[in-house]
């Protein structure tokens, strides 16, 4: 009997820990061949020869990494910060308040969720060419004051779950609506807020689809997900610097993920659907 | 409820102020809907008739008729994208429902560790999809690639060249795309521990081996979640977009990502070209905004079944 459960604890562990060298071998194989010399990424070594960490300085010196880094930064920081503010209360609105054309309203924002952005594209561009912003990052940023519909949807499933009591208990001390939104529901929901805004953070750093339609024949505003395929010397690609930038994109993801595991694996698991 | 408080609208009687406080919460988002979604797809139906062009945007566009809409019979390259995108949907779809399932179901086993390895299969899931996708370009660079290094020593003649090889491409994107099953994974995890733990307990007593538990106690369980996880993988993997691009060009070693990059799309041999990379080409490559309303119009009608079918299928949301 303990035989086998030493078995299976160790088929498990041997199971799991394979599978973690598959998960991370990617990564892994990255941070060497960022250290490698130019000559050793055309081979067939793993083993970086000797190490350059100067490819992570020669990455911002062949390419305006840092500028990239700076608009992706911003792209992200704004487009998150305006989405809270147009999505919270929304949300608010969506889960606790009742008037008219509220199912309807789910419903396209639903719709709006699982819109392919490419639907829109065209009449968004020309919107926002007649407007003179094509070219820069500000037609992904600006709409968010609008709210954006994943994080309503993510939002309104993190409220639902506030009983009412509470907020029925600010409204006899005749607090007003938005009053309780302030003071009684956004403290309840900081979890969810917080797990919300990391998703539109990372959607917005990951991002490249975007940043090709809007600033691909303007370099000074792109983002790093697009300078990122721009190292190549003039015979091959710099494989070691663009894993260097490669995994620079990742880290800011890691750091933050880390900050709040608990909080977004909670939001990962409101993405999906309750039986 | 409690009736104490009037909570907003509905009730006759209501003051109109109070009447209208909700809307003062959705006002903005109601503008965007009209202003994203409902204006560019009234335009988009509009723009599908004329000859509108990228590099005329100024001038006003001119009615061409059901011309663009009958270019999707004649578009030869279309045909290829529409096969690719089918393909990715029968088989990326399923690969990484059931990659996430078993490893979800795996997971459930470990007892230690389990939280440590539960963060190590999720995150490359959170790893920005260009990064990802130009760090399995480098994994399975034919000649050099550690994969195929590998697949040299363990004595195999001629391993295939992966993304530099037609009939190899999309396989190689059904790998990037299991490496990134972690979102899947913890959703399946969640979904698991929520079948009542006394159903396995009796379908045991009652003599069910490990595969009759799953069979007809766990995956019962989990179908709406499955089902959820189905109709929005097909709607996700019909945008399928960044990593077919980034794919071909970083493979074909003409990297850039400025205007010249519908050039690469679909590298090599168009085994890459899906129905977005189509629209973006058609749309900005070649500058025939109509005919890309056209695609729009199509890819929207065709993701709008499968959002319809979501809602009929999960009421919960309203």
């Amino acid at each position: 009997m303990t035989r086998r459960v030493v078995l299976l604890f160790i088929a498990r562990h041997a199971v799991a820990i394979a599978l973690s060298f598959m998960f991370l071998a990617p990564v892994v194989f990255l941070l060497l061949t960022s250290f490698m010399s130019s000559d050793q990424t055309l081979t067939s070594q793993i083993w970086p020869q000797d190490w350059h960490p100067a490819n992570y300085v020669e990455a911002f010196n062949k390419a305006p990494l840092g500028r990239y880094l700076m608009n992706t930064l911003l792209y992200a920081g704004l487009a998150t910060a305006f989405m809270l503010l147009a999505s919270v209360p929304a949300a608010y609105g969506l889960a606790k308040l009742r008037w008219r054309g509220r199912n309807t309203t789910m419903v396209l924002i639903i719709c709006m969720m699982m819109l392919p952005p490419q639907v829109t594209t065209v009449p968004l561009y020309l919107f926002w060419a007649s407007n003179g912003l094509t070219g820069s990052l500000w037609p992904l940023i600006l709409p968010m004051l609008a709210g954006d519909a994943f994080s309503i949807f993510l939002l309104r499933q993190f409220l639902v779950t506030i009983p009412d009591e509470y907020l029925d208990a600010a409204r006899v001390d005749g607090a007003g609506e938005w009053r309780t939104l302030w003071r009684v529901v956004i403290p309840m929901a900081r979890p969810g807020i917080a797990a919300t805004a990391m998703f539109q953070f990372f959607y917005a750093w990951n991002d490249y689809y975007g940043p090709l339609l809007y600033t691909s024949e303007n370099k000074d505003n792109w983002t790093v997900s697009l300078g990122l395929a721009g190292f190549r010397s003039i015979h091959h690609v710099e494989w070691q610097l663009v894993s260097a930038a490669a995994l620079l994109t990742m880290v800011p993801i890691v750091v933050l993920f880390f900050f709040a595991q608990k909080a977004f694996v909670e939001g990962v698991t409101l993405t999906g659907v309750k039986g | 409820m409690s009736t104490l408080v009037t909570r907003g609208a509905g009730r006759p009687g209501t003051p109109w102020r109070k009447r209208l406080t909700p809307y003062t919460f959705v006002l903005p988002t109601l503008v965007g809907l009209g202003l994203f979604l409902i204006y560019p797809l009234l335009s988009a139906v509009y723009f599908s008739f004329t000859n509108i062009r990228l590099e005329t945007l100024t001038d006003p566009p001119s009615f061409v008729g059901w011309n663009n809409w009958r270019f999707l019979l004649e578009d030869i390259r279309l045909g290829k994208a529409i096969e690719n995108t089918v393909w990715l949907v029968l088989v990326m779809v399923p690969a990484r429902m059931l990659g996430a399932l078993l490893t979800a179901l795996f997971l459930n086993q470990v007892k230690r560790g389990r939280g440590v390895y539960r963060t190590i299969f999720y995150l490359p899931a959170l790893a920005p999809p260009v990064a990802a996708t130009i760090a399995f370009v480098l994994l399975l660079k034919p000649g050099t690639g550690p994969v195929n290094t590998l697949l040299a020593k363990l004595g195999m003649s001629s391993p295939p060249l992966w993304f530099n090889d037609p009939d190899w491409a999309k396989p190689s994107l059904v790998f990037l795309a299991l490496w990134g099953i972690g979102d899947l994974m913890i959703i399946f995890i969640a979904a698991l521990l929520d079948v009542p733990a006394e159903l396995h307990e009796a379908a045991a007593l009652d003599g069910a081996n490990a595969w009759q538990r799953f069979r007809y106690v766990t995956l019962p369980g989990i179908s709406p979640v499955l089902q959820f996880a189905a109709i929005t993988g097909v709607i996700a993997t019909l945008q399928y977009f960044t990593q077919a691009a980034v794919a071909a060009s970083v493979a074909s070693g003409s990297v850039t990502a400025g205007g010249g990059i519908t050039n690469v799309f679909g590298y090599p041999n168009d085994s890459t070209f899906t129905y977005p990379l189509r629209l973006y080409t058609v749309g900005f490559g070649t500058g025939a905004l109509g005919y890309a309303s056209v695609l729009s119009l199509v890819l929207f009608a065709v993701s709008l079944s499968a959002t319809l079918l979501l809602l009929r299928r999960f009421r919960t949301f309203l």
